[in-house]
């Protein structure tokens, strides 16, 4: 790659993934910049397309719209969605909710953590399980409830809930 | 126009979670082997989730029920004769007799489970848009006043009389003003605006379109939960068809009048339901909450006066101007006009989604509907109208399905989702999740909220653990008043409503000093 005088040092000793990820995250605020309270669309498109929204993407969002960059990590942090590591492969919201409290989810609460070996906002050694606290999948007749990624699940019992992970 | 036999398996989030989609694919493999001509149907949910997946067969016109079908039943219906409406075990007669369903008075889930949701002609044919080409040709005022005569109040919780927020909005005077839709149904127990937006989500269009005609507003917000992820889908599709239709757009209906919309995904906070810090998050800022005054009425989403209502609520007003304020007024009891839409939830057998007039007790609800605990046992609470809502004592179940009822005993019907706990539940651990979920979702506003949540917890976690209980349940009072009194929203200002539910009607969960500290015009 030939010299540029005007990236910082900060950016030469970029490796190229950091360099397209900062490309697309570029793109997508650009993208999505003209429309009217930008940022949570645009933290959602950046989230779908890479996982996760890298702590990287703070200051470029922030440029592309003109908030500082208070404003953009102040956003990123309010929300329980955004997640600024990478995600297992899959990833298991367990419904801590009422409802689910009602028919058992405690215990299966239990059981998702003792099985994965891991407790909420973590993801196993092997990549493949992130395990989210969720409050209420509006599945409520047929608690408790779990969604693997965008799929949800009803009466699920731990045996139910060892099939769907295997 | 068929190409065989309709056949009807639901693809709302709660079949789908049964299983539905398996249920449907092994239903076109099995009919194509056997040659059998069928046009399959995903329709969304009719609400008899304890019935789900529930398939449906039309024979000669009618609809023909079996239910609860899983994938390894299908063999065996077909073979039965399912597409003829051939007994089975799993037969449940014609839907609409199921006494369940009969029993209920579904205007505002009319459509629900009944159409395809996507299918525009459907939903015309099913009465569809009658309300907007009303609305078309009336003055604003004019729509305003139905609304405000049908008695309609906002179903999101709050009770706020509806037709009086649009008049807000209309006698403000501003060069741009919105409708934002409250979707963020972040209430345990509740999933009608869930199933509105999956099943029919061109009533929700239809609704949000009157209000903007009616207020003079030109662009709508459709708020969404990231938890619904299918809601998002649906209803992103429905406007894109709505819009191709002319049914969004420069000219609602040869209006004249402009109304777009759009959807906007929430990330999982669940304060942005309260509607200050809904108006935030769509700015696109966190949702902390806002100072009222100003109303959001007056100066709402990018300081432009703007009609904030939840789904069921604009979801109801197409059949108010369809068929009249009268119409709707005529169900309900006392200042509770029209129907609610009752969501059963929770350790309860039949489960699902009632829609009734109000004034109907409480029992009836969770017995008769209900038909008791899922699990057999006696039911010892029912938490209703939501995580900030009370929880009603078994003494109290023949309290009337009424908001002012409601009220009276320090309760509150809210959205109608009733949450049932059987004997086996301790009173203790749900007070203390109260407070729980009031501090991991507290915006961190007011300090009674932010603070006062968190030691909420220890406090509760003390008087469990029998630590210096006189003082502790004093306190817990006193911190329960403080966080009442001193917080701007719902959250903080009722979040001590179920403590307070359990301290007053099940303290022996809390240990015998709490039994003995009961106040007296309260006993269990």
């Amino acid at each position: 790659m030939p010299a540029n005088d005007a990236r910082t040092a900060d950016e030469q000793a970029m490796t190229e993934p950091d360099r397209q990820t900062r490309q697309t995250i570029r793109a997508i605020a650009e993208s999505g910049a003209s429309q009217a309270g930008a940022l949570l669309p645009i933290l959602h498109s950046i989230q779908d397309e890479l996982g996760y929204v890298p702590e990287a993407a703070v200051p470029i969002v922030a440029e592309v719209l003109n908030l500082s960059r208070a404003e953009v990590h102040g956003v990123v942090s309010f929300y329980h969605l955004f997640r600024t590591d990478p995600p297992g492969k899959q990833t298991l919201y367990v419904c801590r909710a009422e409802a689910c409290q009602s028919m058992g989810s405690r215990e299966l609460e239990r059981h998702a953590r003792e099985r994965l070996g891991i407790g909420y906002h973590e993801t196993t050694a092997d990549g493949r399980f992130s395990l989210e606290p969720i409050y209420c999948l509006g599945n409520c007749a047929c608690s408790p409830a779990v969604m693997i990624d965008e799929d949800v699940y009803g009466r699920v019992t731990p045996e139910r809930l060892d099939e769907l992970l295997d | 126009m068929t190409d065989g036999t309709r056949v009807f398996v639901p693809a709302d989030t709660t079949a789908l979670s049964l299983g539905a989609d398996a249920v449907a694919a092994t239903l076109r493999r099995e009919a194509a082997e056997r040659g059998d001509a069928i046009e399959l149907v995903r329709n969304g949910s009719r609400g008899l989730y304890w019935l789900e997946p529930l398939v449906e067969v039309e024979v000669g016109g009618q609809r023909l029920a079996y239910g609860p079908v899983t994938a390894n039943d299908v063999a065996s219906l077909l073979d039965a004769g399912l597409l003829g409406g051939a007994d089975h075990a799993l037969a449940l007669g014609p839907t609409e007799s199921i006494p369940w369903l009969a029993g209920q008075s579904r205007l505002t889930f009319a459509r629900v489970g009944v159409t395809d949701p996507l299918s525009i002609d459907e939903y015309r044919a099913h009465d569809g848009f009658r309300g907007l080409e009303k609305a078309a040709s009336m003055t604003p005022e004019e729509i305003v006043a139905e609304v405000t005569e049908s008695g309609l109040r906002g179903r999101g919780g709050a009770a706020f009389p509806t037709g009086i927020k649009w008049n807000t909005v209309l006698q403000t005077d501003a060069g741009q003003k919105y409708i934002a839709c409250n979707a963020d149904e972040g209430d345990s127990g509740t999933f009608a605006d869930r199933m509105i937006m999956e099943s029919d989500p061109f009533v929700l269009i239809e609704g949000m379109a009157i209000a903007g005609l009616a207020t003079g507003a030109t662009m709508g917000y459709i708020y969404i939960r990231a938890e619904y992820p299918l809601a998002i889908r649906v209803m992103r599709e429905a406007i894109e068809r709505a819009e191709a239709a002319g049914l969004l757009g420069g000219n609602v209906l040869d209006s004249g009048r402009d109304f777009r919309m759009e959807v906007r995904e929430a990330a999982g906070a669940y304060i942005c339901g309260e509607e200050t810090s809904m108006l935030e998050s769509l700015e696109g800022k966190r949702g902390m909450i806002r100072f009222r005054p100003p109303l959001p009425a007056v100066k709402g989403l990018f300081g432009a006066p703007t009609v904030v209502n939840n789904v069921i609520s604009l979801a109801t007003v197409p059949i108010i101007l369809d068929k009249g304020a009268e119409y709707y007024r005529d169900y309900g009891s006392g200042r509770s006009r029209g129907t609610l839409t009752v969501q059963l939830a929770g350790n309860i057998k039949r489960g699902g989604l009632v829609e009734i007039g109000f004034g109907r007790p409480l029992r009836e609800l969770l017995y008769d509907f209900g038909g008791g605990s899922a699990t057999g046992r006696p039911i010892r609470a029912v938490q209703a109208g939501g995580p900030l809502a009370a929880y009603v004592h078994p003494s109290q179940f023949d309290t009337p399905l009424d908001y002012e009822e409601f009220a009276a005993i320090d309760a509150m019907l809210g959205h109608g989702g009733l949450v049932v706990f059987d004997d086996t539940v301790d009173m203790g651990e749900q007070a203390r999740f109260a407070m729980e979920f009031c501090a991991i979702e507290s915006c961190g506003k007011c300090t009674p909220c932010r603070v006062g949540a968190v030691r909420g917890v220890e406090v509760i976690d003390k008087i469990r653990n029998g630590e210096n209980e006189a003082l502790n349940l004093e306190l817990l009072r006193d911190l329960c008043d403080t966080m009442v009194s001193g917080s701007l929203c719902a959250l903080g200002g009722m979040a001590p409503f179920p403590v307070i539910s359990v301290l007053d009607h099940f303290p022996e969960d809390l240990g015998t000093l709490a039994v003995a500290r009961r106040p007296e015009e309260n006993p269990g």
